[in-house]
């Protein structure tokens, strides 16, 4: 059965208040340089709508997301460096018109994958396909020969470390462990300035919120109910007729479409990319995000995202030498307290009593509503 | 926010730090007589950085915390040191340096993250700071684009010159050439084995000492070019493929941890260093420390400082700086080349008698720091030092033993001719 309303009351609730905290607040109350730290946390929180989706409704632990965040995330860095590396740009170059890097390789010539990046509307493109078909093959190979749980999540995390290997190693193409540094323009125009960093925010923000209606949507979906029974029960899936392993593809694919979008937007944002979001201890760092954020919830994963990034930012100015045992400790501290992250502690103690609130106001059950915020467990 | 009553630092100079504090608010009661020759806030601070009548206000970006925390540390050391011994002398035109210090937590956009944050919110004057390449290259435009002044301390593999940055670390030419030159006429050596750690320092540096070796040492060849991942700890295999081609030089440049199997290796392979001309260029006292003086005695590493220099400015900066941080620290070459930055800085500020970036910019060629401890340095029109080369070799209890130094100071040429 299908809810006959997209959002039920408690989301609608929760979709206003960040909303109002993403659009109004936070835009209106800080300076240029904490709205672009803003910014660069939301990036995280599309890897953790993806992974509310994917591991928290479909069970699919993935611990690669960083592979797909990156994947994005240099589609986007290497159209900009091209951008950046016009023949004018780079005359000191003994081979002008090639990214400095590959200058300092010996490469006298701009290797075939980077051609198509010439182009914005194929950069585009190649950001949402790229690391889509990437998955469809993962997950094709995983899925169909019925890989799952744990092993699913050593061979995203064995990938993850591939193909950091890859890019460290063929510096001459990929820029190696600096990354792709020094971009400057997009499509000609200064991502640099203040005014671009707050256009950017505001454009991020927007594809934030296309992203949780578009999660919301495939939640609510019999995809969604199919996704949830999976988890729950996967053979009952199987012998009812449905090919799980197409459900987890298309699962998994829509996570990573999301994290490329986060990847590519972290790159307007922070203005290089390097394989340091790409590896294992990112992918993780994203899954804890999500997880103190609460997995099943796609608005928890927002929060998570942002709240976990500014302890971590507020931390290390006050405690430069201590900051990552703190950061630990919260950890330690909200997995064991609250498994259902902060959107859990929202569920099981807050929302309680503003329906009872609510109830005692209009004397109406407030018991439907509970039980659509819980998950099925 | 994070200031100078921080944890880590060592309580003597704390409490000294506190003392000064303390006395500030006297100071600056007493006003303008107390120094009689500071010159107006207004005067030299024309573009709103933190500097008041009283103090300024320097950046401190390294890395405390994860991989790099290790080399990194003894830079912050230094530049503490630093620091504090010009606020002993009066400080910089009348001011007390005032520092913060940020964690880069070995993560390049951190670094980046940090850089901004100390420029657009706290106004650093001036940020002593970054050690990889990878982290100055992500700081590179941020320092540009808001217009601050880094002094980054590590040696490096040069391609790079900007308003922004003043290198007090050599830059690949300054540490490769003069070595290769050396070891050619003293040892006789014709075949050199180029190994490297796989990322942009290495294959640089390797790439110059190649050309070298190829257009410019008579009768000289490469026998052998290998890279190994970052981290990496086998090496069994190229040590197989030496003992077959008898190189006359291993010419290494291994970083970090994996220098410790490279090196235990070597010598379990029975290859001894003090029969095997092994030249270095990544190892400084601080690697040593974790290598363990026995296994590499006898190798040589090219640099341009060593804690064991005989100089009076050295005799004066080991045992500061042990005192500060404790007997058993060891001062290795980029540590040296990071107590310069507070320093140049000060000085470059006296000749422009300006705090401003631009004119600091255009101040530091030819600005002289007599008191650095590796001796006499000068900062060249393209922002890094002229400096000497020198060539030492390692000792068992994890000093180096000075062998060989250039007369006269080398040039510093970060896009060097014929060698790119």
């Amino acid at each position: 059965m299908i809810n006959s309303r997209f959002f039920n009351r408690s989301e609608l609730l929760g979709f206003l208040a960040l909303a109002v905290l993403l659009f109004l607040i936070l835009p209106l109350s800080l300076d240029i340089f904490r709205l672009n730290l803003v910014a660069k946390y939301l990036t995280y929180a599309f890897v953790g709508i993806g992974l509310v989706l994917c591991w928290g409704y479909g069970g699919i632990l993935s611990l690669g997301q960083g592979v797909f965040f990156g994947l994005g995330g240099y589609c986007m860095a290497m159209y900009l460096k091209l951008e950046a590396s016009s023949v004018a740009n780079t005359k000191i170059q003994s081979t002008p018109g090639i990214p400095d890097f590959m200058d300092w390789n010996q490469l006298t010539a701009l290797p075939f994958f980077w051609k198509p990046f010439h182009s914005f509307p194929i950069t585009l493109l190649a950001i949402l396909l790229v690391p889509a078909f990437f998955a469809l093959i993962i997950g094709a190979a995983m899925f169909k020969r019925r890989v799952g749980g744990v092993y699913f999540a050593i061979i995203t995390q064995a990938i993850a470390a591939i193909l950091t290997i890859l890019i460290v190693g063929q510096q001459g193409y990929t820029g190696g462990i600096n990354g792709i540094t020094d971009l400057r323009t997009l499509h000609g125009w200064d991502i640099r300035t203040d005014h671009a960093k707050f256009i950017l925010y505001f454009v991020e923000v927007v594809l934030l919120f296309g992203c949780i209606v578009a999660a919301q949507f495939i939640r609510l979906t019999k995809l969604g109910r199919i996704l949830v029974a999976m988890r729950e029960q996967e053979d009952r899936v199987r012998f009812s007729g449905y090919s799980v392993a197409n459900f987890k593809i298309f699962a998994f694919c829509a996570a990573a479409v999301f994290a490329a979008i986060g990847g590519a937007m972290f790159t307007l944002e922070v203005g290089f990319m390097s394989p340091s979001f790409v590896g294992i201890v990112p992918s993780i760092e994203m899954v804890i995000y999500t997880a103190v954020g609460g997995r099943m919830s796609i608005f928890g994963a927002v929060w998570g995202a942002l709240l976990v990034n500014f302890a971590k930012t507020s931390l290390s100015e006050s405690f430069p030498q201590l900051w990552l045992f703190g950061l630990g400790a919260l950890f330690i501290a909200v997995v064991l307290a609250f498994p259902n992250g902060l959107s859990g502690i929202w569920a099981d103690h807050v929302q309680p009593r503003i329906d009872r609130l609510l109830a005692s106001r209009k004397s109406k059950s407030a018991a439907g509503m509970i039980a659509d915020g819980a998950p099925a467990e | 926010m994070s200031d100078e009553t921080k944890p880590g630092l060592k309580s003597p100079l704390r409490r000294k730090l506190l003392m000064g504090m303390a006395a500030l608010p006297a100071v600056s009661m007493l006003g303008r007589p107390a120094f009689a020759d500071v010159p107006a806030t207004s005067a030299v601070n024309t573009t709103g950085l933190a500097v008041t009548d009283s103090e300024v206000t320097v950046g401190i970006l390294h890395s405390v915390t994860g991989t790099m925390a290790i080399s990194e540390t003894g830079s912050v050391e230094a530049e503490k040191l630093a620091i504090e011994q010009i606020n002993a002398a009066g400080g910089v035109l009348g001011r007390k340096i005032k520092f913060i210090q940020e964690d880069g937590a070995s993560d390049w956009p951190t670094f980046a993250e940090k850089a901004k944050k100390l420029l657009v919110n706290d106004k650093c004057a001036a940020v002593m700071g970054c050690w990889t390449s990878a982290s100055r290259k992500a700081v590179l435009p941020v320092f540009e684009q808001y217009n601050g002044m880094l002094y980054y301390p590590t040696f490096y593999e040069g391609l790079e010159q900007s308003k922004n940055v003043i290198y007090t670390g050599q830059e690949a030419t300054q540490q490769i050439i003069a070595g290769l030159d050396w070891v050619n006429k003293t040892k006789g050596a014709k075949s050199f084995y180029l190994l490297g750690s796989d990322y942009i320092w290495p294959r640089t540096s390797n790439k110059i000492a190649r050309k070298h070796i190829e257009n410019h040492l008579q009768g000289c060849k490469v026998v052998g070019e290998e890279y190994f991942p970052l981290g990496s700890t086998q090496f069994n295999s190229v040590i197989n493929k030496i003992k077959l081609t008898k190189p006359d030089v291993i010419y290494a440049i291994i970083v970090g941890g994996s220098n410790v199997a490279f090196y235990k290796q070597l010598k379990a392979a029975g290859i001894d260093l003090s029969k095997q001309t092994l030249l270095t260029i990544s190892v400084t006292e601080d690697e040593i420390d974790g290598i363990g003086g026995e296994n590499i005695a006898g190798a040589y590493a090219c640099m341009k400082y060593f804690q064991s220099l005989d100089n009076p400015n050295n005799k004066a900066f080991v045992p500061a700086f042990k005192k500060m941080w404790g007997e058993k620290t060891v001062i290795g070459d980029v540590t040296q080349a990071a107590y310069l930055g507070p320093w140049l800085w000060k000085l470059t500020v006296e000749k422009a008698g300006s705090f401003d970036i631009d004119k600091i910019a255009a101040a530091s060629p030819g600005v002289e720091f007599k008191g650095a401890p590796e001796g006499y340095v000068r900062i060249h029109e393209n922002h890094h030092l002229w400096s000497k080369t020198r060539v030492g070799r390692a000792k068992a209890d994890g000093q180096y033993e000075l062998i060989y130094e250039t007369a006269d100071l080398v040039e510093p040429d970060p896009f060097p001719k014929g060698y790119q």
